[in-house]
């Protein structure tokens, strides 16, 4: 009785559904974590590496490193499709969450005829994949004249049936008295939205946000397709030049580029893991 | 001939996926079904009945119509179920709202939804219909000069019998439906109802195989494509699934130091596709790669992945594996949360072992997030896989590793064939459509719309 109290204080969850030593699990979940390691450490390995040395496959620390930096750097100028990624980044993750606001507020505090058609709607383009009509929105996005440009990035993304669901479904298991006690107080929807719903809803934002800027930040179809001049473009599509065979391939910048590009991500994931987890993935048990 | 056919065929369909309880109900989808196939048939000019058409695009017309009087019926009904009672879809029926709701202009919500419809009509919608229409084409990118083939863009897919074309679908449909009577009708203690439930799992291979055997086989056919497709997205979602739920239920142990095992095992969720790929793409290198190298210590000469078809294609998965094992163990860590400890705790002093615990309370605890995940690992080894693909075979050896997604790219915008691209566009618009039909009808009713 004492341990499970004192689980449940550490905020773990409750004692596992394996019951005996813990000393094998340990054993196992450092081998699974060293497997999924492996890929990244050996990529950090090789990206120290000159070609020569990669193929004596030695297994220390090589010399290529500031070589392969210049390279990936200055050369290839990879912050500059960081740069263009965080832009693309975060214009779509504010769009995303202002526009999915409104959607739920809508959705969830007002009665209106039609509303189901609406619904219905909206909840359809979730089993319309944007890959597989990726040939028409490009030929459209192209007669619009925007291509290489920042509005063919993120507008066809700026709004999404998952965000406003997300809030909707949200805003439906907030008290109802508040919305009430807002409208005696003459608030407008606007108000009771900034003033009332976002700073109860800081949980469901951050999970979205986390979504979306993984996702933007991982875009590659989208980027290959729209995007053409190298000042434009995209990191994932910005990897493919250090991969050019033709130019004579040298593994130690690639792997370099694919370090430096995946740690933002990976920096945001961590950071906002606590709100992602209980806003999103863990929703399960309100 | 055909058209009357088609009609009768799209009557009978609406009929049926609508419901036919009553008679106005069945004559209520008949007329649903005659709608949505007079509607495409109509949008297509009725071409595929003409005097030169081939047969197989007579086929596909029948088939055709017989898909959208299923769509008006199916989604007639479901739109009906659901605004009938309000939980089943969270509710969008007004009764969800008994107090709070603002009482304002008619023209409030509609101002709050409209930058949001704006968007999915224009880049989602649209695009929709246009590729429908442009899979009808001849037509090149950037070119403005078309020309009309009908469904000529598809016939070429498909094997150039038109027997086979419509036998065989029909006939593993069939089959499916009859392993599912036979599971309803047969008495639970004979063995007969033994067979049939385990049989009915393997009635989608029996649809799986029929595609197979109808998709063109000749110079360059779309049955490489589909058969690419099948593996890789069996066997990433197959391996990443049990994997990802073996390491979930490692890491819902309470042992010290379990929050840095998860964040340790989680982190690959945010890296792309496309790293997956140059990760892998090191690794599994002939000349440099660690993979190559061990092996040859170990005395095994590893063919370059490049040039072997299945090494290849497992090399595809391995990394899709790998990318996608930290969200299944997310999702799945969710779903353990929601195991009954009760009835586990109860078991154990029954006697049950650990392997029976798993299997008869654990599992079917996790059954929704389960089919959760199936659905995006799917969609995920669709769709996503593009970029690993990209980066480490490029559908090479000779297009052993091309999929459908990395295909309508390479037909597409590579070959600029606008028309054929599109039409192959249409193919894994079916296959998704199939897929949430499928979905919806599994979770009847207890999806939540909110949580994906």
């Amino acid at each position: 009785m004492a341990e499970r109290e004192q689980s449940l204080s550490l905020n773990v969850g409750k004692p596992g559904l394996i019951k005996g030593r813990s000393w094998p699990i340990h054993l196992a979940l450092c081998l699974a974590m060293i497997i999924i390691l492996f890929p990244l450490a050996y990529a950090a390995l090789i990206s120290t590496q000159t070609n020569a040395e990669v193929f004596r496959f030695q297994l220390t620390p090589g010399t290529g490193l500031s070589d392969h930096f210049d390279q990936v750097w200055n050369e290839r100028n990879i912050g500059r499709f960081m740069w263009n990624s965080v832009v693309q980044a975060v214009l779509i993750t504010v769009a995303k969450t202002v526009l999915s606001l409104l959607a739920g507020l809508a959705f969830v505090y007002f009665t209106f005829r039609g509303k189901w058609i609406v619904f219905f709607f909206v909840l359809i383009t979730l089993m319309m994949p944007t890959e597989v009509m990726i040939l028409a929105l490009f030929r459209f996005v192209s007669d619009l004249g925007w291509k290489d440009s920042m509005a063919g990035l993120v507008v066809p993304f700026a709004a999404s049936a998952t965000g406003a669901f997300l809030f909707r479904q949200h805003f439906a298991n907030l008290p109802r008295d508040l919305a009430e006690a807002s409208q005696i107080d003459g608030a407008t929807p606007l108000q009771f939205l900034f003033r009332i719903l976002i700073p109860l809803s800081w949980n469901t934002i951050g999970a979205l946000a986390v979504i979306q800027f993984v996702f933007v930040w991982n875009m590659y179809l989208w980027p290959v397709l729209i995007v053409s001049d190298q000042d434009k473009q995209v990191v994932q599509v910005g990897l493919q030049g250090l991969q050019g065979i033709e130019t004579g391939l040298t593994f130690g910048p690639l792997m370099l580029a694919a370090l430096l590009v995946s740690i933002p991500p990976i920096l945001v994931f961590i950071a906002l893991q606590k709100p992602f987890m209980s806003g999103f993935a863990l929703g399960a048990d309100k | 001939m055909g058209i009357i056919l088609s009609l009768l065929i799209a009557a009978v369909v609406g009929g049926v996926s609508f419901g036919y309880r009553t008679r106005r109900h069945a004559a209520f989808g008949a007329g649903l079904g005659l709608l949505g196939g007079s509607v495409i048939l109509a949008a297509m000019g009725f071409c595929m009945f003409d005097a030169e058409a081939e047969s197989t695009e007579a086929v596909l017309g029948v088939t055709l119509a017989a898909a959208f009087a299923w769509m008006f019926g199916a989604g007639s009904r479901a739109v009906l179920d659901q605004s009938g009672d309000g939980k089943a879809g969270g509710g969008f029926g007004d009764s969800e709202i008994r107090t709070g709701a603002y009482r304002l202009g008619w023209w409030w919500p509609w101002l709050l939804l409209s930058p949001t419809l704006i968007i999915l009509v224009f880049f989602l919608y649209w695009p929709a219909i246009q590729t429908f229409r442009l899979s009808t084409k001849l037509t090149r990118l950037g070119a403005p000069r078309q020309a009309e083939r009908c469904l000529g863009n598809f016939s070429e897919l498909l094997v150039p019998n038109p027997f086979l074309v419509a036998a065989l679908p029909l006939a593993a449909i069939g089959v499916m439906w009859g392993i599912g009577l036979w599971h309803r009708r047969a008495n639970p203690d004979t063995w007969s109802f033994g067979v049939a439930r385990t049989l009915r799992p393997f009635g989608i291979v029996f649809l799986l195989l029929a595609l197979y055997f109808i998709f063109e086989n000749e110079n360059g056919g779309y049955r490489q494509i589909y058969l690419n497709t099948l593996i890789i997205s069996v066997g990433t979602v197959a391996l990443s699934m049990i994997f990802g739920l073996g390491l979930a239920y490692l890491s819902y142990q309470h042992i010290r130091g379990i929050t840095v095992y998860r964040t340790l095992l989680i982190w690959p969720y945010a890296i792309s596709p496309p790293i997956a790929g140059i990760l892998f793409f090191m690794m599994f290198n002939a000349t440099g790669g660690v993979v190559a190298a061990v092996a040859s210590r170990w005395g095994i000469d590893l063919p370059d992945y490049t040039q072997n078809a299945s090494l290849a294609r497992f090399t595809i998965i391995l990394a899709s594996v790998w990318k996608l094992l930290g969200y299944n163990l997310l999702f799945f860590l969710a779903g353990l949360q929601t195991v009954p400890r009760d009835q586990i705790e109860a078991a154990a002093l029954d006697g049950a072992n650990a392997w029976q615990r798993f299997r008869r309370i654990v599992l079917p605890a996790l059954g929704p997030i389960g089919f959760f995940l199936l659905i995006t690992n799917l969609t995920y080894s669709f769709f996503d896989v593009y970029g690993t693909i990209d980066f480490l075979t490029k559908g090479a050896p000779a297009g052993a590793t091309s999929v459908a997604i990395y295909e309508l790219i390479r037909v597409g915008v590579d070959n600029g064939d606008l028309g054929r691209g599109a039409a192959q566009s249409v193919v894994l618009f079916l296959a998704v459509i199939g897929l949430t039909a499928w979905q919806f009808k599994q979770s009847e009713g207890r999806i939540n719309y909110g949580g994906a």
